[in-house]
């Protein structure tokens, strides 16, 4: 402060501070009264700060379906297939949302039992301004269902990179809205709902930790993806024809929305503006990092040159396989699990898939199945309550976490859920794809295909040059 | 009148027209096209799929010159289109029957 702002400021603080004093003395409020009036503004104040994080979160966590993965997935397709493909990411953005307001919330987070959840939020249902004391105690109830919808959304967003290229649109309306509802409803439901079979906050048989979905939201819809891809078949023309991503630049600038959004996922499934937040935010930052590194490496060790395709599919697997951990693994274990999945993920679709011969067009799950069960283990072992302590004892000493706390029983509780999220997907994704060839038919005709979807199946071309 | 199709590098482009435009040829066709001679394509890998690109970028070059300036023409192209190396192009010279300006009807070398 400069002198001459101190000499005008002096005086002026003086007045208010003998007229604030002078007011108490005249109106001798009890000390009740002013503490609970002091309770209820620091709670509004608190309340403040996490619900504009929250919604920020919100925001950022619908910025990586669109535009984020509408042009990572956009750009790694043909050219012909772009704007079929980044529809599949944003017809979503309206479909999940419907779904989601009439009955998807209640079945994820209404109170049911260990497997789904109740009809007690149907058409959101009493899910107003008042916080959910069970799931976020300081935030609206209608924050942190927003913030779940865009979650639901995303999801079944990334298997959509199994079928591109190559679904009817109409069947991929119909498998989303089944596949919701049959996996991820529940799924989340277990996971994250209370009473939830693997919660482990809120009364869960089979405790687990999965902070930001590594189960729910990369198991699901990576091991979804790899049914879709075997269910549909190859591509006409895979392997032999050449099926190079049409515009990579499209895909950088789609894979670094997907790693800024992601901070709305993890860092924003503290539900508070708090040092958990910030705990997470770092934790998800580094994954990425580490596994761009990694992935980036590995390939110029194997193939002689880095790739920038590398570097954004090494990010993306670093961020899948730190989501189930990022609230609960400090700065360091963070990067190894990044440097692990970029490792693991690229082996995966560079080696994996060639040997299987499976067309998994956009490698949905080479990345998201393989770096999410990767994520799902090592959260188990590294887990530590230094930076979690929610789970406490009746003495209200925190519990151990993972294996670097001394409980190694985590890895096997953490590998059930991941046995668990693989087998609802299988089979449910494996009934939805026969209900659904039954009706409409899951595969463009051949001509379509060769066409283009673009063309095709929506009356309009990405590129129009001429124009 | 002559046909000049060159067949160039693309980074080599900006160089040739600038040849061109101090030996005052004035009408020139650029497109951008694909294609190999003799040279090698190479070879590209995305997420381990390996993709042998053998048709490769260039630039065609098409003019058309009075018989009497061909050989000056074919050889500012050649020099500036030059690095020395496997994949510099080639140039071809065909015959002419007419050249006709749309705007005016005038023909042959008038029209150039």
């Amino acid at each position: 402060m400069t002198k001459a702002s101190r000499t005008l400021f002096g005086p002026l603080f003086w007045t208010f501070a003998l007229c604030g004093s002078a007011a108490l003395a005249q109106t001798p409020a009890s000390t009740d009264a002013r503490l609970s009036a002091l309770e209820a503004a620091t709670k509004s104040a608190q309340s403040a700060g996490d619900n504009a994080w929250m919604l920020t979160s919100a925001a950022l966590v619908l910025m990586m379906t669109g535009p984020g993965l509408a042009l990572f997935y956009g750009g790694l397709v043909r050219a012909k297939n772009v704007l079929s493909t980044m529809m599949h990411s944003f017809a979503l953005m309206g479909v999940v949302t419907v779904l989601w307001a009439i009955y998807g919330y209640s079945f994820s987070f209404g109170e049911g039992n260990s497997f789904i959840g109740g009809l007690q939020y149907l058409f959101l249902n009493g899910v107003g301004s008042a916080p959910n004391a069970d799931y976020a105690a300081t935030i609206p109830h209608e924050t942190y269902m927003i913030y779940q919808l865009m979650f639901a959304i995303i999801t079944p967003a990334l298997i959509s990179g199994a079928f591109a290229e190559r679904m009817k649109f109409s069947a991929m309306l119909l498998f989303t809205c089944l596949w919701s509802t049959i996996v991820y409803f529940p799924m989340a439901h277990m996971v994250w709902g209370k009473g939830g079979l693997l919660n482990a906050f809120l009364g869960g048989k089979v405790p687990t930790f999965d902070f930001a979905g590594g189960t729910v939201v990369h198991i699901t819809s990576g091991v979804s993806a790899l049914v879709c891809a075997l269910y549909l078949g190859k591509r006409v023309g895979f392997p032999k024809e050449p099926m190079k991503p049409h515009n990579l630049t499209l895909s950088v600038i789609g894979a670094c929305l997907l790693w800024v959004g992601w901070f709305g996922f993890n860092a924003g499934s503290a539900v508070s503006a708090s040092a958990l937040a910030t705990s997470a935010f770092v934790a998800t930052h580094f994954g990425a990092a580490a596994a761009a590194l990694g992935w980036m490496f590995a390939e110029w060790v194997k193939h002689g040159k880095p790739s920038m395709l590398g570097g954004i599919s090494g990010c993306v697997a670093g961020l899948v396989a730190i989501t189930p951990a990022s609230g609960f693994v400090k700065p360091f274990p963070a990067l190894l699990i990044g440097l692990l999945a970029g490792i693991v993920c690229f082996w995966m679709v560079s080696t994996v898939k060639g040997k299987f011969g499976y067309d998994d067009t956009l490698d949905a799950f080479g990345v998201h199945g393989a770096g999410g069960t990767l994520g799902a283990l090592l959260t188990g072992v590294f887990a530590t309550n230094a930076i979690n302590d929610a789970l406490k004892d009746s003495a209200g000493k925190a519990l151990p976490l993972g294996w670097v706390d001394g409980n190694p029983g985590q890895v096997l509780n953490q590998l059930i859920a991941v046995v668990i999220s693989w087998v609802l997907a299988i089979v449910g994704t494996w009934i939805i794809l026969k209900i659904v060839d039954a009706v409409v038919g899951v595969r463009a005709t051949q001509e379509q295909e060769v066409t283009g979807l673009d063309v095709s199946l929506h009356g309009e071309e990405g590129y129009t040059l001429e124009a | 009148m002559k046909k000049i199709e060159a067949i160039i590098q693309p980074h080599k482009a900006e160089q040739v027209k600038e040849a061109l435009k101090n030996i005052g040829v004035d009408g020139l066709t650029i497109s951008e096209v694909r294609g190999h001679g003799r040279q090698k394509g190479h070879k590209e890998v995305y997420r381990g799929m390996e993709y042998e690109v053998d048709l490769l970028p260039k630039i065609k070059i098409e003019t058309v010159v009075p018989d009497s300036r061909l050989q000056e023409v074919q050889q500012a192209i050649a020099t500036a289109a030059r690095t020395g190396k496997i994949g510099d192009g080639k140039i071809f010279i065909y015959d002419v029957l007419d050249a006709i300006r749309i705007r005016n009807d005038d023909t042959g070398e008038m029209a150039l």
